[in-house]
C-alpha cells in the first residue's frame, strides 16, 4: 500500500515544488507555535491549580484571586479526613502496584517465552479490558460484590485496582521484552543457572526498565482512579473520592497543595527517568564508537 | 530450546501456565465474572427492600432506552464531538513532534504526559475555576466589553465537551505520535524525489500510514470519552446529563440495581456495535491508499 499511495505524476512541473517549499517555511513556523499553544492548553489547569493553592481566600470557595499566601503550605494536612483519604490511596494504590507488577509481568514473561493455550483468549480479555468504559466495569463489580454480599470497603478497591491494572502492566513488560534476546536465556542456562537465577540475573536486569515502569504506571491509575473506586469503595474514601466529595460545599486550597505535591512528585521521577534513559543511550553510543 | 532433560519437561510444559494462572484468575473473576452478573443482573425484577429475583425480565432494556434516551444521545453527542476536537487538535502537534521536534521528540512527549500525572478530578476542578463566569478567562473580557455580561462556558455543552477532549488527549496523541514516528522517511523522500509537493506528500504518503493511529486514538478517547460523567457533573448544568451519570445515580441513590444494570449493559452493547462498524468502515488500511 504504501507503493500505491505515492503519486503517479512525474510530469508535474517543477515551479509548483518551490512554490510549495516557500509556503511550507510559514508553515513551520504555524505548526510549532500551534503545537506550543496545545501543550499551554494542557498545562493551563495545572497552572491554575498551582496558582491556587497560594490564594489567600477566606470563603469556601476557592475561585476569586484574593492576594498571595503560604497558609495553606504552613499546614497542608490540617483537615483530618482529607489526609485519612491521601492515607488509604497510598495504601491501595502501593498494594495495587506490587500486586499488579507481579502478576502482570508474569503474564508477560509467559507470553514472551512460551506459546500456551488461551493465550489469545486472554490477550483479547486484556484489551477489552483497557477498551472497556469504566462506568460499566465499575457497575458490573458492584453487581459481583452486591450477589456475592461481600462488604465494601478497601479490600474491594484493591481487588478493583489491581484488576484494571494488570493490562497496562503486561503491555508495557511485553514492550520491553520484544527486543529482549531469548538466546542470553539459553546461555545461562547452558551455563548451568537454575531457572529462578537465570531469571533473577539475566532476564530481570534486562526487563527492569520496564518492569520499573509499569509498576510507576500502575500506581498512577491507582492513585488516580475515581469512577471505577467509587463504585467498589462503599463508605471508604480515597484522595480522588474525597476531593469530588467536596465539590458539594467548596473544594478548599489544600487540595490544591496536596495536587501540587503529587504533580512535582511524578514530575521529578518521570523527569528523572528521562534524563538517566538519554544519558545511558548516549554513553551506550560513545562505546559502540570507541 | 535449552537441554531436553526429562525432569524439566514437565515444568516446562507447565511453567506457561503457572506463570499465568495467578493474573489470569484475577481478570476472569473480577472482570469477566462481573460482566455476567451484570447481565444476571439486569434480567431481575424487584426492588431494593423486598430483594431482587432473576426472571428474565427484559422489560428493564425497552424502559431503560425510553427514560434515558435523551441521555444516551448527550452522551453520544458530547463524547463523539470531543473526540473529534482531541483528533483536530492533536494531530497537527503530532505531527510536528513526530517530523519536527528533532532530539526533543521525548521532551515534548513527557510534556504532553506530565499534566496527567495529576489526578483528573482536580484537574477538571481547575477547568471549572478558568471557565466560571467570573473566572481568569472570562472576566477580563467582559471587563473590556469582548464578550457580553451574560456569556457563560460553564453549565453548557461546550464545557463538557472541552472537559472531555482535555481528559483524553493523551489517549488521542500517543497512538497518532506512534504511527507517525513510525513512517519510513525514505518514503517522504522518495515521494519528494518524483515532485510531489508537500501536500501531496503529507495527503497520499504520510497521512495514510498514520490512519492506525487515528483509528486507535478514536477508539482510546472517544470509548471513555461517551460514557464518562465526571465532567459533565463538575462542568455541565442541570440539561446535559450524560448516560454514565444516570447510571451511577441508579446504582447510588436509587438502588434500582436491575435498571442500573441494563442501561450499563445497553452503554456497553451500543459501544461495542459502534466499535465493529467503525472497525469495518476505517480498520483497513487499503480505503485510503488508492
Amino acid at each position: 500500500m504504501p507503493a500505491q499511495a505515492l503519486p503517479r505524476d512525474p510530469a508535474r512541473r517543477p515551479a509548483a515544488g518551490v512554490r510549495a517549499r516557500r509556503r511550507f517555511r510559514l508553515g513551520s513556523l504555524l505548526l510549532p507555535a500551534y503545537t506550543h499553544l496545545v501543550m499551554l492548553w494542557l498545562f493551563a489547569p495545572i497552572i491554575v491549580m498551582v496558582l491556587y493553592g497560594f490564594n489567600n481566600t477566606h470563603g469556601r470557595l476557592n475561585i476569586v484571586w484574593s492576594g498571595f499566601t503560604l497558609r495553606w503550605y504552613a499546614n497542608p494536612f490540617s483537615i483530618p479526613t482529607m489526609t485519612s483519604a491521601l492515607v488509604v490511596s497510598l495504601i491501595t494504590a502501593t498494594l495495587g502496584m506490587v500486586i499488579s507488577t507481579v502478576l502482570g509481568t508474569m503474564i508477560a514473561l509467559a507470553g514472551h517465552r512460551y506459546h500456551y493455550r488461551g493465550r489469545t483468549i486472554l490477550d483479547a480479555v486484556m484489551v477489552l479490558n483497557i477498551a472497556a468504559s469504566e462506568v460499566v466495569i465499575g457497575s458490573a463489580m458492584l453487581t459481583l460484590f452486591i450477589s456475592a454480599s461481600m462488604p465494601l470497603g478497601l479490600p474491594t478497591i484493591v481487588l478493583a485496582q489491581v484488576m484494571f491494572s494488570i493490562p497496562f502492566v503486561a503491555i508495557t513488560v511485553r514492550a520491553r521484552l520484544a527486543g529482549f534476546d531469548p538466546s542470553l536465556e539459553e546461555a545461562a542456562q547452558d551455563l548451568g543457572a537454575s531457572p529462578l537465577w537465570t531469571f533473577l540475573l539475566v532476564t530481570l536486569p534486562v526487563i527492569f526498565p520496564g518492569v520499573l515502569a509499569a509498576a510507576l504506571l500502575a500506581f498512577a491509575l491507582c492513585m488516580d482512579d475515581y469512577v471505577i473506586t467509587s463504585f467498589v469503595s462503599g463508605n471508604t474514601l480515597t484522595f480522588p473520592l474525597w476531593v469530588y466529595g467536596a465539590t458539594r460545599y467548596g473544594v478548599p486550597p489544600q487540595v490544591n497543595v496536596v495536587g501540587t505535591f503529587i504533580f512535582v512528585g511524578g514530575g521529578l521521577v518521570a523527569v528523572t527517568g528521562a534524563l538517566v534513559r538519554s544519558w545511558r543511550s548516549r554513553r551506550l553510543a560513545k562505546e559502540a564508537a570507541l | 530450546m535449552g537441554r531436553p532433560a526429562l525432569r524439566l519437561r514437565w515444568g516446562r510444559a507447565l511453567a506457561p501456565y503457572l506463570l499465568v494462572l495467578p493474573g489470569g484468575a484475577w481478570l476472569l473473576l473480577l472482570f469477566v465474572l462481573p460482566i455476567v452478573t451484570l447481565a444476571i443482573t439486569s434480567l431481575q425484577s424487584g426492588d431494593f427492600i423486598t430483594g431482587f429475583v432473576f426472571s428474565w425480565n427484559f422489560a428493564n432494556y425497552p424502559l431503560g432506552l425510553q427514560i434515558y434516551s435523551e441521555q444516551y444521545v448527550h452522551a453520544l453527542e458530547y463524547g463523539g464531538s470531543a473526540t473529534i476536537v482531541a483528533l483536530v487538535v492533536a494531530y497537527p502537534a503530532a505531527y510536528w513532534i513526530a517530523f519536527h521536534a528533532g532530539p526533543r521528540k521525548s521532551a515534548y512527549l513527557l510534556a504532553v504526559l506530565l499534566p496527567f500525572f495529576v489526578s483528573f478530578v482536580i484537574r477538571t476542578l481547575a477547568w471549572e475555576t478558568l471557565l466560571s463566569d467570573n473566572g481568569p478567562l472570562l472576566a477580563p473580557l467582559k471587563a473590556i466589553h469582548l464578550l457580553p455580561e451574560d456569556v457563560r462556558v460553564l453549565a453548557t455543552p461546550v464545557a463538557v465537551t472541552g472537559g472531555l477532549a482535555y481528559t483524553f488527549f493523551p489517549y488521542m496523541l500517543l497512538p497518532i505520535y506512534a504511527s507517525l514516528e513510525k513512517v519510513d522517511r525514505r518514503l517522504v523522500e522518495a515521494a519528494g524525489d518524483l515532485y510531489a509537493n508537500r501536500y501531496q506528500v503529507f495527503r497520499r504518503v504520510i497521512l495514510p500510514l498514520s490512519i492506525p493511529g487515528v483509528f486507535a486514538g478514536v477508539l482510546l478517547t472517544g470509548i471513555p470519552a461517551v460514557a464518562d460523567y465526571v465532567n459533565q457533573d463538575i462542568l455541565g448544568g442541570v440539561g446535559t446529563t450524560m448516560v454514565g451519570r444516570v447510571i451511577e445515580q441508579q446504582f447510588e441513590v436509587n438502588t434500582n440495581y436491575p435498571l442500573a444494570a441494563s442501561l450499563a449493559f445497553i452503554l456497553m452493547l451500543g459501544l461495542l456495535a459502534m466499535l465493529l462498524v467503525y472497525q469495518r468502515l476505517f480498520g483497513t488500511e487499503e480505503i485510503m491508499g488508492g
